[in-house]
């Protein structure tokens, strides 16, 4: 797009930096295509922002690199860009967030099999190896920093209800870490339906969850866009006091709520829309520098408290 | 046949029973939902049930008109999204100028049914002017004012400021005489929608030209100009339905009002109207939209199933609520 400055510019930044820069010293741009699902509910519509934000920061850092970002709202959709990219951008490096593991993977793999860089995002492909960088949260840490809570919060015999999400080996997963650390602490879960990490399906599941138990004493509502749906059935029902709620993910409102110490949302569990971010960070670094970054790099799930929440407030993400 | 159904019962096959196909289907989810939980029909519930209800109901019930004259709008989820994101948005907006107070909200109101009415118009005026199918034409809206809400909120979430919100909340959460506003206002709908389907010149139009245009053309029928109608009222129906949904959560996003077509959809067609047209029956698209309200509602209240399998529960009992009606009438 601005060619004359980004030659000019390149230059100037080889020649000033002294980098060791393989791809510009061909005098070549290189080319990394980013493709993410579209920002269809909260936590992608965050992951979008960190996405746009990312590839602003590092095409004005490294003026050799240029980006081509593609959302997808459906598999066949996301096949078809990566395929596009392929063909008409001549990309070197992908970053992937697949949409659905199975279907992406032979295409990600036609990828890698012409010699281009993979980076793959959050969800992994079906087969082993072929990525040369993996980026993702914990979904087990999350299912388990969650349920650890629960437990040292929680006395035998309290009940609790759960919200899982869209059913999916992620939610089932989380899930899963979540039962195991809960085990041997006596506390019954006297429900788990799925409410589709979406505010109005997991208020109405909510509402139903209050007319069927008369006693609650804390509900995992798993993500915090369920959170929301939930406080306000909670507060409809005029059961404020009885329950404490923890979504996951780490919502700016959410965040902020623990920040305020709200007795009903005593803490949260990361899952960072931004680790997009990191795999953008890192795959830049493969093509300004030699530093090494093939592996994998899993980002923690932990606990946002009151005295901690500061570090996780971003009051200009959507999300 | 609106007819033979009208005309008292008599012999083994009773024609009446084709109409009652839903309302027994209805009635039998009634008596296994109480069966199953003793808080089933408790004041709380019924509330519930009813006031989620409205929103769809009252599409449903603009929709059975625009099915009845042969169209089909399959934007009215994205739609609402579209519209309730315009109105917190315009509220926001207006706060600093209007603070916190009923003009504001009526300010709000406004703006919502003054864009529904502008989306139907336009989904009305492709199909009738531009003579574009109605399943195109509204296939392509869906998609625009989707993205249009996604857009608007940057990918996230777009919420009511909260002073305005707390202010607003009691229209979705308080009531008259002890009936959530929502509920009334659906109610309504209800029987304003029943009366203009039986006893007025444009629901017999409505009936006319989805049976056979030309004919209806040919009898002097405005043939566009209602079909245009259909398409504002639903328009304005959303708009209305989006004045009672925006004090519930607050927020609009890209996910609000997802497949909200498909279920007013098959509301209305679980009612007995004609998917292809030429009938329509609000009253039973009321019965509808409360039989897949039932559904959900009795699923979460009892551990029947696994939850991986309400979906396909959904699917027998709508199939089957139709069966019901039409196996009856065809004997």
């Amino acid at each position: 797009m601005e060619r004359r400055t980004f030659l000019a510019t390149a230059a100037l930044a080889t020649a000033a930096a002294g980098l060791s820069v393989p791809v510009a010293a061909q005098g070549k741009k290189a080319i990394i295509g980013v493709s993410i699902p579209s920002a269809t509910h909260g936590f992608m519509g965050g992951l979008n922002w960190h996405a746009q934000e990312t590839i602003k920061r590092l095409k004005a850092t490294y003026p050799n690199l240029d980006f081509v970002l593609a959302t997808a709202g459906a598999v066949g959709k996301q096949v078809n860009d990566i395929e596009d990219m392929m063909a008409t951008r001549n990309i070197d490096a992908l970053v992937v967030l697949p949409f659905e593991s199975e279907p992406l993977t032979s295409p990600v793999k036609a990828v890698k099999e012409a010699g281009k860089w993979v980076t793959v995002v959050d969800r992994g492909l079906s087969q082993a190896g072929i990525e040369d960088l993996y980026v993702a949260g914990d979904n087990t840490a999350f299912g388990r920093v969650a349920g650890e809570y629960f437990k040292a919060n929680l006395k035998s015999g309290q009940k609790i209800v759960v919200l899982r999400g869209i059913p999916t080996t992620l939610d089932n997963e989380r899930v899963d870490a979540f039962k195991k650390a809960i085990e041997g602490s006596g506390i019954e879960i006297l429900d788990m339906q799925h409410g589709n990490w979406n505010r109005d399906k997991a208020f109405s599941v909510m509402q139903d969850y209050l007319s069927k138990h008369k006693q609650i004493d804390a509900v995992w509502a798993a993500d915090d866009d369920m959170a929301v749906g939930v406080l306000e059935a909670i507060s409809q029902a005029g059961r404020q006091k009885e329950m404490w709620v923890v979504g996951g993910a780490g919502m700016k409102e959410i965040v902020k709520r623990i920040m305020d110490k709200d007795p009903q949302l005593p803490v949260d569990v990361t899952y960072p829309p931004a680790l997009i971010s990191t795999a953008l960070e890192i795959t830049a670094l493969r093509f300004v520098s030699d530093t090494p970054v093939y592996g994998r790099f899993i980002i923690g799930s932990t606990l946002i408290t009151p005295e901690n929440a500061a570090r996780f407030y971003f009051p200009n993400s959507p999300f | 046949m609106s007819d033979a159904t009208l005309r008292p019962a008599t012999g083994l096959h009773l024609p009446g029973l084709s109409a009652l196909g839903p309302l027994l289907a209805l009635i039998l989810l009634v008596v296994l939902g109480a069966f199953l939980n003793d808080n089933f029909l408790s004041a709380g519930n019924v509330t519930n049930v009813l006031a989620r209800s409205a929103f769809i109901g009252m599409i449903a019930v603009g929709m059975t008109f625009v099915i009845t004259s042969g169209g089909l709008d399959l934007s009215v989820g994205s739609m609402a999204a579209f519209i309730a994101g315009v109105m917190i948005l315009a509220m926001n907006a207006l706060l600093p100028g209007m603070g916190v107070g009923v003009p504001l909200v009526l300010a709000g109101m406004a703006i919502a049914l003054a864009v529904g009415l502008l989306a139907g118009l336009g989904n009305g005026l492709l199909v009738t002017k531009a003579r574009i199918e109605p399943f195109i034409v509204t296939l392509g809206t869906m998609g625009i004012f989707r993205s249009l809400v996604t857009w608007l909120a940057d990918g996230g979430t777009i919420s009511l400021d909260f002073g305005v919100r707390q202010f607003y909340r009691p229209v979705y959460y308080s009531g008259l005489f002890g009936v959530a506003w929502p509920i009334l206002v659906f109610a309504a709908v209800a029987i304003a929608g029943q009366i203009a389907m039986r006893h007025t010149r444009f629901g017999r139009y409505c009936e006319a030209i989805g049976s056979n245009d030309k004919v209806a053309l040919y009898s002097a029928v405005n043939v566009d100009r209602i079909r245009l109608l259909t398409y504002v009222l639903l328009g304005l129906l959303v708009g209305l339905a989006t004045i009672m949904y925006v004090p519930r959560l607050g927020s609009a996003s890209g996910s609000t009002g997802m497949l909200w077509e498909l279920e007013a959809i098959a509301a209305v067609i679980i009612g007995g109207t004609a998917l292809k047209g030429g009938y329509g029956r609000v009253w039973g698209t009321v019965v509808g939209v409360l039989i897949l309200s039932l559904i959900d509602n009795i699923l979460n209240l009892a551990d029947l199933v696994s939850p991986y399998l309400n979906g396909a529960i959904q699917g027998v009992i709508i199939v089957l609520a139709v069966v019901l009606q039409r196996g009856k009438s065809a004997a």
